[in-house]
């Protein structure tokens, strides 16, 4: 910049065009040069501005707010001011009796060159992303979304692709570094940076406000706890199931009412296909590679929903697992599918808590004890029988946890016509369908309709495989 | 032209090649490999029978948990220990 005086301003800023007489004074008396960032011919009374259309100007200056007054000084600049305040445009201009007529003071308004949208642009144009990626070049007659197909980035289903601009908006959800290291994914044991799980997290669909909600899911499935090299190398049909608790649920627009588990919520279904995504492309897990699944489920392309509070008598699940109320987290669950539980007629806990260990003790398989770890979804109106009755949920998972003792007589192979089962040694004693710990509980669904479900586990549950992890959502 | 950022790992595969299979185990000593799966033993026990009755030396591992890749430790122990490793899959 040559030295002198230098404002940059737009026509769209009622405080830039109160400052039109000050800014024709100072360009015709002190040799003021003025940027416009939106129209060439603003401001009409300044013969020489400049139309910063591409607003690369306004960028390389960094200007937040117009008008902006600056001075320079061999070839430095020495000092700045924002907005109108007669006595700091004096002090920058080195000079008194600006704008008699005008107000004292009046607050400028944001640059162009800041708006969303704009600001990416202009980083990328003045390489200043840090984005480190490898660029992949996408030819003109190329599409995208097949090139994406081809090189195998996809579960299936059309990708958004991830250009530079969509990214950098993305990384804006988060306060973290993007080249901060959240964990090494398996099966490749690869670091995945904050910038990789962005890059999928927009292939994945999400907003930018998804992101901390999306790291804290990665996170918690990179715990050793969790063990996410060998849900997904099993051949059992779980994969990672995301229940989202706390205010991020609200303002992020989450669905736990009704449908709570199935499609049409951009939140739900974007934030667990991004955790899908990560797994298959900074991990390297794909079905048929090491991904050994035998039939898999649906909800390996996502599967995520939020927790009921607002309606629940019952303390959310993050609460329960350590997470201090009205903080938001998520907790992870290798978890399939969904079993209804249909119990129209119960009115008391008992029976409707009989109703549900029925259903329990169905999980992979009747003659299977102990088995695997269980979410259990309970909807409004089968919680609103328990809340009646004063059942806390720990009573709740107390009285389940009794009515899924099962004889070992009924477990032993060959018990009920059907070869799968335990020993003969089973006889006489008791099983436990579910480990200590191994049932979990959360509120969601619409208000209407008397059905439950189950979202049973991996057969290794619990420290031999896979046990929950609950992680706070960070900003 | 649009240019992608790279969803990927970024890492090319290296394949490494297989060791050559070797002519005879006659003086090898043969790691089994338990890896917690139910009836592992089962199939192991029976290979270790069969191994000592051809006059080869064996050695027995286990996995803690066929849920999580062996530990380091393991590995190594292996790798010092044995010149061949066979170990059981599935149930």
């Amino acid at each position: 910049m040559q030295d002198g005086l230098v404002a940059v301003v737009k026509q769209d800023c009622p405080t830039c065009v109160l400052t039109v007489p000050v800014l024709a004074d100072l360009a015709r008396t002190a040799g003021l040069t003025v940027y416009s960032q939106d129209d060439p011919a603003f401001p009409a009374e300044v013969a020489g501005r400049i139309y910063d259309g591409e607003l690369d100007t306004s960028h390389r200056l960094g200007i937040e707010i117009v008008p902006t007054l600056i001075r320079f000084e061999a070839g430095r600049e020495v000092d700045r001011t924002y907005g109108w305040d007669r006595a700091e445009w004096e002090r920058v201009a080195g000079r008194t009796g600006l704008g008699a007529d005008l107000p004292a003071m009046r607050p400028g308004c944001g640059a162009k060159n800041i708006e969303p949208g704009i600001i990416e642009r202009l980083k990328i144009r003045h390489g200043e992303t840090g984005l480190v990626a490898r660029r992949v070049e996408i030819g003109g007659g190329e599409d995208e979304i097949e090139a994406m197909f081809d090189r195998g980035w996809s579960d299936g289903l059309p990708l958004v692709p991830p250009t530079e601009e969509r990214v950098l908006r993305m990384l804006a959800g988060t306060a973290r570094n993007p080249q901060e290291v959240v964990g090494l994914v398996p099966p490749d044991l690869v670091p995945a940076t904050v910038e990789k799980i962005a890059i999928n997290a927009v292939m994945a669909g999400c907003k930018p406000e998804y992101l901390p909600v999306v790291l804290a899911a990665v996170e918690a499935v990179l715990e050793e706890p969790f063990a996410m090299h060998g849900v997904l190398a099993t051949t059992m049909y779980v994969g990672p199931v995301v229940v989202v608790n706390g205010p991020v649920r609200r303002q992020i627009g989450m669905n736990a009412r009704g449908n709570a588990l199935g499609q049409g919520n951009r939140a739900n279904a974007t934030i667990g296909r991004a955790l899908q995504l990560v797994i298959r492309n900074i991990g390297g897990g794909r079905p048929q590679e090491v991904d050994r699944a035998t039939i898999g489920n649906p909800g390996k392309y996502t599967y995520c929903f939020a927790e009921d509070e607002e309606g629940s008598c019952w303390e959310p699940l993050s609460v329960e697992r350590g997470i201090a109320p009205g903080v938001s987290a998520v907790t992870v669950f290798a978890g399939y599918g969904l079993q209804g539980i249909v119990d129209q007629k119960s009115r008391d806990p008992e029976s409707l808590a009989r109703s549900f260990a029925e259903s329990l003790k169905a999980v992979q398989n009747v003659k299977l004890a102990p088995a695997c770890d269980a979410l259990l979804v309970v909807v409004p109106e089968h919680e609103r029988t328990f809340r009646e009755a004063g059942w806390s949920k720990q009573r709740l998972l107390e009285r389940l946890h009794q009515l899924t003792e099962i004889p070992g007589e009924d477990l032993m192979a060959g018990a009920k016509g059907i070869a799968e089962g335990g020993p003969p040694s089973l006889a006489g004693k008791t099983v436990a369908k579910y480990r200590p710990g191994g049932l979990m509980i959360v509120r969601a669904g619409g208000g209407a309709g008397m059905f439950s479900g189950i979202i049973a586990g991996w057969s290794a549950s619990g420290p031999r495989g896979s046990s929950p992890v609950t992680k706070e959502v960070k900003p | 032209m649009t240019a992608l950022l790279d969803p990927t790992s970024e890492r090319s595969p290296t394949i490494r090649p297989r060791l050559a299979r070797p002519d005879s185990i006659d003086g090898m000593t043969v790691g089994l490999l338990d890896i917690s799966k139910p009836r592992g033993d089962v199939f192991l026990d029976r290979l270790d029978e069969r191994l000592r009755a051809r006059g080869i030396a064996t050695k027995r591992y286990m996995k803690p948990t066929m849920t999580r890749p062996a530990p380091l430790a393991l590995r190594q122990q292996i790798g010092t220990e044995v010149q061949l490793v066979i170990e059981g899959l599935a149930d």
